[in-house]
């Protein structure tokens, strides 16, 4: 209806101030120079140690393990924890009772406890068989006689996190609502596809935030393996192996405290990818694509 | 239209159908029969046992007391030589397979585009080839008149075009029965008309369905039977010239006035 001629100028308005941000920013920045500078004069830092260390042999293979664990031990506790929160949810009474006695045990004592316990197997198993009770053996392997820390650890770890990454599940399933699940009931999908293709994608949206942060949590989390004892990743290398040796711990930590930051910034990185893949859907907003085709069809009609 | 024989067994059998939730009685013996092509409508104010009663045909709630039987085969239960036997999951998936549902909300999968949404239940649960999914899709897409909102989301197409959308998931499982829940109640009042197109046209092709709604526009016109509920039963069901135009029961009549 409005033609070209009546459209309005836009508006140029002056922008609303803001002095009291300048002179905040301007606050911090000081102290933070001020921080700098005595950090990097202060002999207790120790510096020149971190330039030799920061890059030392030792302190990446203890980077690796330590990035090792995390991997493994949190996609143990990814899919033990989808697995329990299912089973949790399901119609099923008997997979119900094992994953409330399984969240019970797993949340309710500390990792550390659980970390040295896993330590402890191969004296309270001496040796796995596996045969028929009360005859032949068919398997036998003698626990003592192998060197299994890192594989320990990971257990260690990952049973643990599955019990809080059930929970995260749970909540992420809960938060889809019921016509969701309805719906796919009445196209005649079973249960068990019902969780996978419809309510499982939807809760995703919900789960990697939090998932997120326990890949960040088990990242420093690591750091306790020494309970099993496990003693080759970053933080006991940095600081029980060098530290100890050279007597200086604070250019260890700084070191132990870059890697571990460089780590969690690039799961940062990792974490606004996978959110936004599966946000998909969940606005109404459009994607760039779509508003220029929407301009396109506008600017053509306009032309007609 | 239909062969002798299969003419023979109603789409829908309900025999005196009860439905409790506890010791609330929501249904208390609903006796009625859909015939194949027939368009049955439910009316009723809410809280009359429509939309459970409409939920118990593709098992959603399972039947307490009574027999129903879809397309001659019993809902939800087998039959024993003196006993009912409750039904597998699987074998009641089976069922629900054959009867497709739209929903008062909808119910599309956000995650999924429209065309996605479309193709999901055949190509995952019937096993159709994902290229001859996709062309029926298209198709149905055409046929409710969004050809051009193949790869839009949920989110971003209307109540009355998601709706749409919704029937067209429902066909796609090639149904012999349709049921609607109230499925223009939460469309705008603009919106509502599109929406109802695409359900008179599907009844113009001979689709059996059964259609819980307020719009008694769309009930003159389209049903074969009108079935007014109160209380969990059935007060007065024929035509729908007869019921809304001259209504025996006082209750009917009350409800009536208030809606028309």
């Amino acid at each position: 209806m409005g033609a070209d001629e009546s459209t309005p100028a836009p508006i140029d308005a002056v922008p609303l101030r803001h002095p009291w941000r300048w002179v905040g920013a301007t606050v911090i920045l000081v102290l933070f120079g001020l921080f700098l500078y005595g950090a990097a004069t202060n002999p207790a830092y120790g510096w020149s140690t971190y330039r030799d260390y920061l890059f030392n042999d030792r302190i990446l293979l203890g980077v690796v393990n330590t990035l090792q664990l995390t991997v493994y031990s949190m996609v143990l506790g990814i899919v033990l924890g989808v697995m329990v929160s299912v089973m949790r949810l399901s119609p099923n009474p008997v997979f119900r009772s094992v994953s409330w006695v399984y969240l019970w045990v797993f949340r309710g004592t500390p990792i550390y406890v659980q970390l040295v316990f896993w330590g402890l197997i191969p004296v309270i198993y001496q040796n796995v068989q596996l045969g028929v009770p009360f005859g032949p053996s068919l398997f036998h392997m003698n626990l003592q006689a192998l060197s299994i820390p890192f594989l320990l650890s990971v257990l260690g770890l990952g049973l643990n996190e599955a019990a809080y990454m059930a929970e995260i599940v749970r909540a992420g399933i809960t938060s889809v609502p019921e016509g969701q699940s309805e719906a796919s009931t009445a196209l005649g999908m079973s249960w068990t596809m019902t969780m996978r293709r419809t309510v499982l994608p939807q809760a995703m949206r919900v789960i990697i935030p939090p998932t997120g942060n326990e890949v960040i949590s088990m990242l420093k989390t690591t750091s306790l393996v020494t309970a099993v004892p496990y003693s080759y990743d970053l933080f006991s290398i940095s600081m029980r192996e060098i530290a100890a040796r050279t007597f200086e711990p604070v250019p260890m930590l700084m070191v132990a405290a870059t890697w571990y930051l460089l780590a969690t910034s690039i799961l940062m990185v990792g974490q606004y990818y996978l959110e936004r893949y599966f946000s998909r859907g969940s606005s109404r907003t459009l994607t760039s694509k779509q508003l220029e085709a929407l301009a396109k069809a506008q600017t053509d009609a306009g032309h007609v | 239209m239909t062969t002798p024989e299969t003419a023979s067994t109603p789409m829908v059998r309900a025999e005196r159908v009860c439905k409790d939730f506890g010791a609330l009685k929501v249904l208390k013996g609903v006796t009625l029969e859909v015939d194949r092509g027939q368009v049955l409508v439910l009316v009723g104010p809410s809280g009359s046992g429509k939309s459970t009663f409409l939920r118990c045909i593709n098992h959603l709630e399972n039947v307490t007391a009574g027999r129903l039987y879809v397309d001659g085969e019993l809902v939800g239960y087998r039959e024993g030589h003196d006993k009912l036997f409750e039904m597998a999951p699987r074998d009641a998936a089976k069922q629900r397979r054959d009867i497709g549902m739209v929903f008062q909300h909808f119910n599309l999968f956000p995650h999924r585009t429209a065309l996605d949404n479309i193709v999901e239940a055949p190509i995952h649960v019937k096993k159709v080839k994902k290229a001859a999914a996709l062309e029926r899709a298209r198709d149905l897409l055409n046929q409710v008149g969004l050809s051009d909102k193949a790869e839009a989301y949920p989110a971003q197409l209307s109540g009355g075009q998601q709706q749409r959308v919704a029937i067209a998931r429902a066909l796609a499982m090639d149904p012999k029965l349709m049921l609607f829940d109230e499925p223009t109640s939460a469309l705008d009042p603009e919106l509502v008309g599109e929406v109802l197109n695409v359900m008179k046209k599907l009844a113009g092709e001979g689709m059996t369905m059964v259609v819980v709604t307020h719009e008694m526009g769309f009930a003159r016109e389209v049903a074969d039977e009108l079935v007014f509920m109160d209380g969990g039963v059935i007060v007065e069901n024929g035509p729908p010239r007869d019921v809304l135009g001259n209504p025996q029961h006082d209750r009917t009549k009350a409800f009536l006035s208030k809606v028309m």
